[in-house]
C-alpha cells in the first residue's frame, strides 16, 4: 500500500505515534497479559478448539483423517436429522419440557421473593429463605432418586399413600403422560429458593424512601408491590428470563437421562439426549455434532433475539 | 420496611397469611429432605406401614452400616473428595487470573479478552466437538477430563471481576501503583485480601458443582476404580443396582431384599448429601453479598 509522504513537520508519522503507543500500553501491561494468559490458554483449548471441530457436523468425520482431513459432506446430516420420523416428536418433546419449565419457573420464584419480602419477622425470614434453597445443593442423582422414593410404584410415598385411602397406585414413571409435569415440578422444588434469593437481593437494592414516598401518597400494600417492588426488580426479572429463554433448547437433560426409561421415550426423549446417545453411545460423530450445532444455533438466536426485543422496549438487556 | 408506615386491617390479614403461606411452602420445601433423613435411621419395613413419615420409626442403624462395609462407595468417596479439592482450587486459581487484568482499569485489550470469555456462555461447539478436544489430548479416562475442561465457568469470573471492580477502592490501586507496586503484588497484598466474601462464594460454588457432578465422569471415565460417588449413587438409586450389597442378604426372602435395598437408599442419600447440607448454612452469609454484585450489569 503506497503511503503518501507526509511534508517533514518535525513530528512523527501520527501512523507511527499510534504504533508506539501500543507498545507502550503493552509493555505497561506486560504483567497483566502474563497474569491472563492461563485463562486465554483454557479458554483457547476448551471452548474455541471445539468450536472449530464444529466443522465436522458438515463432514463426514473419520478418526483416522482427523477433523481437517475428512471429507465434507455439506448438509448432509441436517437433513438425515430433519426427515427422521422421529424429529418432531423430539422438537415437541424439548419445546414442551421448556416452555413449560419457564411458565413456572420465571414468576414462581418472583412470588416467593415477594412473600418473603412481605414478611414482618426478620428472623422467621432468613430461617425460611436459608431452608427454601437447601435442595439446590443437592446433586441431580440424589434429587431424582429423592422423587423416586416419592412416587416408586412399590414403596413410594404417594404411591402408600393412594392405597392407603382406598385409591390403586400408579406407576408415574411408567406412564408418559406424567413425565413433563414430573420434570418441571421437581426441577421447580430444587430451584425455587435459590432463584427467589436472585430477586430479594434485588429489592434490599430498592430505596425504603420510595415505600414512604408511595405510603404518603396513599398507596395500600398491593399498590406498593405493584408500582414500588416490581418495577425496582424488573431489570432482574428481565436479565434472568433472557438468560433461561436463550438455553430454552437445553433442557435439564442431565436429569431426563436419568429420569428416561424405555417406558415414557415418547415424551422424555429430547434433543440433548438423542445427540448424547447417537453420539457418545453410538459414536455418530459427525450427525450428532450436527444435531448439537442445530440445537446451539436455535438457542443463540433466541438469546439475542429476546435481548433485542427486551433494548427495543426499552428495558436492560445483556449488552 | 420503615416503621412509619401503618397498617390497616386488611394488610394485617395479609401479613397473617403470607405468614402462613411461607410457613407452608417451607415446609413442603423442606419435607422430602427430613423425610429422607428419617427414613434412613427407620426401620425399613415401617416405612411401607407409615408412609409419611414425621419422625423416625424406630431407630436402626444397620443401613449405615451395610454402606461402609461396601468398598465401591468408599472408594468413590475418597475419588469425589480428590477430583472437588484439586478441581475446586484450579477453578478458584483459573478464575483469578483471568478476572482481576479485567478489573484493571488502564489494561489494554480489556474489551478483546472480555468479548473473548462472555461469548462462550452463549455459544459453545457442542458436547462431541468438546468431546473429541479431549480425546485428542489424551485425558480421557482420567481425573483430568472431569477437571479441566470445565477449570473456569465465564459467568463466574464475570461475577468475580465485578467484584474486584467496585468493592476494591480505586484510590488503593492508585497509591500502590504510585508506590511502584507490581501488577503481582498488587493482586497478591491487595486485592486477594480484601475479596474473601467473593473468595468463599467461588470455593463453594465450584465445590458442590465437582461433589454434585455426574455426567462427565459418565462419558469420561469407563475405569471403575475411578468413578466418583455420584456414578455410584446413580448405580444404586437410579438403576436398582446394588452390586455386591445385596449378595448379603441374599438368602432373605424378596420382599425383605427389597427393603434393605431401600433402606440403603435413604442411607446413601444421607452419606452423601450430608457434608454439602452442613456446610452451606455456613456459608450462607456470603451468598446475599456475592449473588448482589453478580446481579450488577457486567
Amino acid at each position: 500500500m503506497p503511503l503518501k509522504t507526509v511534508p517533514s513537520t518535525g513530528k512523527p508519522h501520527p501512523w507511527r505515534i499510534r504504533k508506539t503507543a501500543i507498545r507502550g500500553q503493552v509493555r505497561r501491561n506486560i504483567a497483566l497479559y502474563v497474569i491472563i494468559s492461563p485463562a486465554v490458554l483454557y479458554f483457547v483449548i476448551w471452548h474455541y478448539l471445539p468450536m472449530y471441530g464444529v466443522q465436522i457436523a458438515f463432514k463426514d468425520f473419520m478418526p483416522a483423517l482427523g477433523i481437517n482431513g475428512s471429507p465434507w459432506v455439506g448438509f448432509e446430516h441436517f437433513e438425515r436429522f430433519f426427515n427422521a420420523y422421529y424429529f418432531w416428536n423430539i422438537l415437541r418433546n424439548t419445546l414442551g419440557i421448556s416452555v413449560y419449565g419457564l411458565l413456572i419457573g420465571i414468576p414462581a420464584p418472583i412470588i416467593l421473593a415477594l412473600m418473603f419480602n412481605e414478611l414482618r419477622s426478620k428472623g422467621f425470614r432468613t430461617i425460611a429463605q436459608t431452608i427454601s434453597y437447601a435442595p439446590h445443593f443437592i446433586s441431580v442423582v440424589v434429587a431424582v432418586g429423592i422423587l423416586f422414593f416419592f412416587i416408586s410404584p412399590n414403596q413410594g410415598v404417594i404411591h402408600s399413600l393412594m392405597t392407603w385411602f382406598g385409591g390403586t397406585g400408579r406407576d408415574f414413571l411408567a406412564d408418559p403422560g406424567s413425565f413433563w409435569h414430573l420434570f418441571v415440578w421437581s426441577g421447580l422444588w430444587q430451584s425455587i429458593g435459590w432463584s427467589s434469593l436472585l430477586y430479594t437481593a434485588a429489592m434490599s437494592g430498592i430505596p425504603p424512601d420510595q415505600y414512604e414516598a408511595a405510603y404518603m401518597d396513599g398507596a395500600n400494600k398491593f399498590q406498593r408491590i405493584w408500582h414500588v417492588t416490581l418495577p425496582g426488580i424488573l431489570p432482574t426479572i428481565v436479565i434472568l428470563s433472557i438468560l433461561s429463554i436463550g438455553g430454552i433448547m437445553n433442557v435439564g437433560f442431565e436429569k431426563v437421562l436419568l429420569m428416561q426409561s424405555d417406558l415414557n421415550l415418547q415424551t422424555s426423549e429430547v434433543i440433548s439426549t438423542y445427540m448424547y446417545k447417537s453420539g457418545i453411545l453410538n459414536a455418530q460423530y459427525s450427525f450428532s455434532a450436527a444435531v448439537g450445532l442445530f440445537n446451539n444455533i436455535i438457542n443463540f438466536i433466541l438469546l439475542i433475539s429476546f435481548n433485542a426485543i427486551a433494548k427495543r422496549a426499552g428495558q436492560t438487556s445483556l449488552w | 420496611m420503615n416503621l412509619r408506615i401503618q397498617r390497616t386491617a386488611g394488610e394485617k390479614v395479609f401479613d397473617a397469611v403470607n405468614f402462613t403461606l411461607v410457613l407452608f411452602l417451607t415446609f413442603l420445601i423442606f419435607y422430602p429432605l427430613v423425610f429422607v433423613l428419617f427414613a434412613s435411621v427407620s426401620d425399613p419395613r415401617q416405612i411401607y406401614v407409615h408412609p409419611l413419615l414425621f419422625w423416625p420409626q424406630g431407630f436402626h442403624l444397620e443401613s449405615y452400616a451395610k454402606i461402609f462395609e461396601n468398598q465401591d462407595i468408599w472408594r468413590s468417596y475418597g475419588n469425589t473428595l480428590l477430583y472437588t479439592v484439586t478441581g475446586t482450587l484450579i477453578n478458584v486459581t483459573m478464575t483469578v487470573l483471568g478476572a482481576y487484568p479485567l478489573s484493571r482499569r488502564r489494561f489494554f485489550g480489556k474489551n478483546v479478552f472480555t468479548f473473548l470469555f462472555t461469548f462462550t456462555m452463549f455459544f459453545s461447539g457442542g458436547l462431541i466437538p468438546g468431546y473429541l478436544v479431549n480425546q485428542s489430548l489424551g485425558i480421557v479416562n482420567t481425573m483430568w477430563a472431569l477437571i479441566l475442561p470445565g477449570a473456569i465457568s465465564a459467568y463466574n469470573l464475570i461475577i468475580m471481576r465485578t467484584f474486584f471492580q467496585t468493592q476494591v477502592p480505586v484510590e488503593l490501586e492508585e497509591s500502590a501503583y504510585v508506590d511502584g507496586c507490581s501488577d503481582y503484588r498488587l493482586l497478591y497484598k491487595i486485592v486477594l485480601p480484601l475479596s474473601t466474601p467473593i473468595l468463599a462464594v467461588m470455593l463453594l460454588f465450584y465445590g458442590v458443582g465437582h461433589w454434585n457432578s455426574y455426567f462427565d465422569a459418565m462419558i469420561y471415565l469407563s475405569d471403575r476404580e475411578l468413578y466418583p460417588l455420584q456414578l455410584i449413587l446413580r448405580e444404586i438409586l437410579i438403576q436398582n443396582d446394588f452390586q455386591q450389597m445385596t449378595a448379603i442378604a441374599i438368602d432373605d426372602g424378596y420382599a425383605d431384599r427389597m427393603m434393605v435395598q431401600e433402606g440403603i437408599k435413604y442411607a446413601v442419600v444421607v452419606v452423601s448429601s450430608l457434608p454439602l447440607l452442613v456446610l452451606y448454612p455456613l456459608l450462607s452469609k456470603f451468598f446475599e453479598k456475592g449473588i448482589l454484585v453478580g446481579a450488577i450489569k457486567g
